[in-house]
């Protein structure tokens, strides 16, 4: 082994960051980011897909570069509504999306669209298609919310039970910041929402989650440890205590879905890109949202209190 | 905790042969394995390895609509043969409503249909209530229960018809299950022709013989004024658009025992039935009674032909004809032989994946996945050292596991899926950044170099623990509120939160064991 490997021997051994100096620097930031993804909610929404507003979506292959053009002017002409073609993927595909076909049902309208693309443009081919009615697509968006809904209440109750109220308090609050900058980011690249999306935000929080736990565990620890220190100094201990596994596992996971946000084509893309993006702020919340609720609320320091049930971390 | 106990050693080299043992089948080409190894492969979503997915809802609107038609017409032929006159036989609501003309019957009316109509009830008692109300009127109606039962097994019902329709398409490996009180999912890998399925799905196939009304004259059927006991149904027959049949079936396709295609005396395509026991004397009374009249032959309130019969028909066979093609005489033999639906299904979502497509996604599932479990191996091997070595054979021990985990229960692998064990990597590759760094923290701190990677297992292990547990919530979440893909995503996320606890913890723990034991190192390789 060499000075330069492991790479972790170039980490310092104590860093001396003032984390906590630049939280008001960072509220700041996070305040006018949930005001951006706000404002892009209301002015440009969600690209709601097929899987909430119903309607359908296919996926077609053209020998050729597929003609968007034409596509486009069969769908008018056939009647589709809220007809939208982009090319998905490689030039030859495209992704062609409407609500509904005049004078048609959900299912009989999407085959007739089919069988008029594949005979009036030759050699398209149909190689995927979803259609989904609309008191199905009523019910998956409140299934949708209610999952999430769902997952913030167990989140809190898990974190009060293991930790303190004021740590489950602050964790949910990162939280709900973490999804507003989601939905955020949903909303101004204008990526499709389906089902997936609300498997990719449930990741963003369980991962966010999973960033809290990591701090909090360090922070209680120490709080133990210095009994005296005031919280400020202790927060800012534990987070430099936590640097290295923070920036190590924040880059594992980031280089782990690399290949997927360039190689996993466009179908994987818009799951993969939220997931990135929410490592990114579930990290960040872990530290300038979280734990400023939890310095500004205060912590109980009468160990008793504070000792949790649950295991205890060995004592050296 | 870096003592290596034999239950360790053997724990770690048990779960490295199970993974290696079910993730096999996946590496190879069919029969290059002996017979008794593990043979099962990944189950591939509907989205990697095509297919059609079908999500149909049980009309259970009018399944009760259909219900009280029969019951009005029970009503009707209970009281027409006590004899008891009547007027303003009608449906209102949910209830049937008669009125009977004469004040001095109403007793004997209401104690005849309160007695025989119905079906009697598991619970005691019997499915309908009949009660009296003021100007000689009585109601009639289905309790509550009853109802709900009748839903219900309208449902599982279905669900076998379905079934067996499918299963004569030659459709392999069809998946039907019921979801919520009255949808029912269809799954059919590798079919991405869901027309095919819908074709003999989207037909109830309710078969009935009925005779033709001749006694009303065309302008009075025209005009509307048609005997309460007839109803008009529309043709296909190309004689006429539509008939004037009597409301009561003499035969329905449940008397049915076999149907298949065959061919008329002109060599048209046609269906060929045969009745029960029930069926065939009930058509050999009717058609020796009424030689010469026609019947019209009924399916899903649509007549197909309306022949007329000949010779009374004893033997209890008979051919269909009508304008059929081959494909469709062979259909509708199906339909027939698999018996009717009792209500109409909808199809309320429908996603189809051509194999070419699932194809495409194997493939880009397949790369992200090596792209990114190398980027994570050289990156935790340059910064740990030796230490990344071990927490890299412990990811591909982790790996394994999973893949194997997924073949041996055959959960279904999905795209998303492929991003969820993207993720678990990383995560599990977290666990054991906590644990070294825990060590790198002791050994500044001045221990030595086994009481310092001790003590990192020991301390690192409460927050590994409770991070999973916030993965593993989520997950769960997911699989309560997802279908397919989704819940393919939660399947690989739970799967791998186990795992990767398991291979973090103790896999790296063995190693790093033997690596004491063969070294005797004075210091840690991340120090």
């Amino acid at each position: 082994m060499t000075r330069f490997w492991p790479l972790i021997r170039l980490v310092p051994r104590q860093t001396h960051f003032n984390f906590v100096g630049l939280a008001p620097y960072a509220a700041a930031v996070s305040a006018l980011a949930i005001l951006g993804a706000v404002a892009s909610f209301f002015v440009q929404g969600m690209n709601f897909g097929v899987d909430f507003v119903g309607g359908t979506v296919m996926e077609v292959t053209t020998p050729g570069a597929a003609p968007l053009g034409q596509i486009r002017s069969v769908l008018a002409r056939l009647g589709a509504h809220d007809a939208q073609v982009q090319i998905f993927g490689d030039p030859h595909s495209a992704r062609v999306q409407f609500r509904s076909v005049e004078g048609k049902d959900t299912n009989t309208g999407a085959r007739f669209v089919a069988t008029q693309l594949a005979s009036q443009i030759t050699g398209l081919k149909v190689s995927g298609q979803s259609t989904v009615g609309a008191k199905v697509s009523g019910e998956l968006v409140w299934s949708g919310v209610f999952a999430l809904g769902t997952a913030l209440a167990l989140m809190l109750l898990y974190i009060w039970f293991r930790f303190q109220l004021q740590f489950g308090l602050g964790a949910i609050l990162a939280l709900f910041h973490d999804i507003a900058l989601t939905i955020g980011l949903l909303c101004v690249t204008q990526i499709e929402v389906s089902m997936t999306s609300i498997a990719a935000l449930l990741t963003v929080i369980g991962y966010s989650m999973n960033e809290k736990v990591i701090s909090f565990d360090r922070l209680r620890e120490n709080l133990r440890k210095y009994k005296k220190t005031p919280l400020r100094d202790v927060i800012n201990l534990s987070e430099n205590e936590r640097l290295s596994r923070t920036i190590i596992t924040g880059s594992t996971a980031l280089l782990a879905l690399s290949g997927a946000l360039v190689m996993g084509g466009p179908a994987l893309f818009p799951l993969v890109f939220t997931m990135a993006f929410g490592i990114f702020v579930g990290t960040y919340s872990s530290i300038y949202v979280a734990l400023p609720v939890i310095l500004l609320w205060g912590v109980n320091r009468d160990d008793e209190a504070a000792r949790a049930i649950g295991p205890q971390p060995a004592r050296p | 905790m870096l003592t290596l106990s034999r239950w360790k050693i053997f724990l770690v080299v048990a779960s490295a042969l199970f993974g290696l043992l079910f993730t096999l089948p996946n590496l190879l080409p069919n029969g290059v394995l002996p017979s008794w190894l593990p043979h099962q492969r990944l189950n591939l979503g509907l989205d990697l390895q095509g297919g059609s997915y079908l999500l149909l809802e049980v009309d259970t609107d009018a399944l009760r609509k259909e219900r009280l038609t029969n019951l009005t017409e029970d009503v009707r032929t209970k009281l027409q043969t006590a004899p008891i006159d009547f007027s303003g036989l009608g449906v209102v609501g949910d209830t049937i409503d008669v009125r009977i003309t004469d004040p001095n019957k109403v007793d004997a009316a209401f104690r005849l249909l309160n007695s025989e109509l119905g079906e009697r009830l598991l619970t005691g008692g019997r499915d309908v209530v009949v009660q009296t109300r003021p100007d000689q009127h009585i109601r009639v109606s289905f309790v509550a229960q009853a109802a709900n039962a009748a839903a219900r097994d309208a449902v599982s019902r279905s669900i076998e018809i379905i079934r067996k329709r499918i299963d004569a398409l030659g459709t392999k490996e069809p998946i039907i299950t019921q979801q919520g009180s009255n949808r029912i999912v269809v799954e059919a890998p590798g079919e991405s022709d869901p027309e095919k399925l819908k074709a003999v799905i989207g037909k109830t196939a309710k078969l009935s013989f009925q005779m033709v009304d001749q006694e009303v004259a065309p302008e009075d059927i025209a005009a509307g004024r048609i005997p309460p006991d007839d109803i008009v149904l529309p043709s296909d027959d190309g004689v006429q658009p539509a008939w004037l049949v009597k409301r009561r079936s003499v035969v329905t396709g449940e008397m049915l025992t076999n149907a298949s295609g065959a061919h008329d005396e002109n060599n048209a395509p046609a269906v060929a039935f045969s009745f029960n026991a029930v069926g065939t004397q009930r058509f050999a009374q009717v058609t020796s009674q009424n030689i010469g009249k026609p019947f019209a032959i009924v399916l899903d309130g649509r007549v197909i032909s309306a022949p007329r019969i000949n010779s009374a028909i004893t033997g209890g066979n008979g051919i269909i004809t009508g304008h059929f093609t081959e494909d469709s005489a062979h259909e509708m033999a199906l339909l027939l032989k698999t018996g009717a639906l009792p209500a109409p299904l909808n199809v309320v979502e429908e996603r189809t994946v051509g194999a070419e497509l699932g194809a495409d996604a194997v493939r880009a599932g397949a790369i992200s996945l090596a792209i990114g479990a190398a980027a994570i191996f050289v990156f935790i091997i340059l910064a740990y050292g030796l230490f990344g070595v071990f927490a890299a054979v412990a990811l591909v021990i982790n790996v394994m596991m999973i893949i194997g985990a997924m073949s041996l229960t055959q959960a279904t692998l999905t795209l998303p899926g492929i991003a969820g064990l993207i993720l678990t990597m990383a995560v599990a590759v977290d666990a054991n950044v906590l644990i070294y760094e825990r060590m790198r923290d002791e050994a500044n701190s001045g221990r030595g170099a086994m009481a310092s990677a001790d003590t990192g297992y020991r301390r690192a292990l409460t927050s590994i623990i409770d991070a999973n547990v916030t993965t593993m919530i989520s997950a769960l979440i997911m699989f309560q509120f997802g279908a397919g893909p989704v819940k393919g995503f939660a399947w690989t996320l739970s799967i791998g939160v186990i795992t990767s606890v398991f291979t973090a913890v103790l896999v790296t723990q063995v190693l790093i064991g033997w690596w004491f034991r063969a070294v005797r190192p004075k210091s840690l390789p991340i120090t």
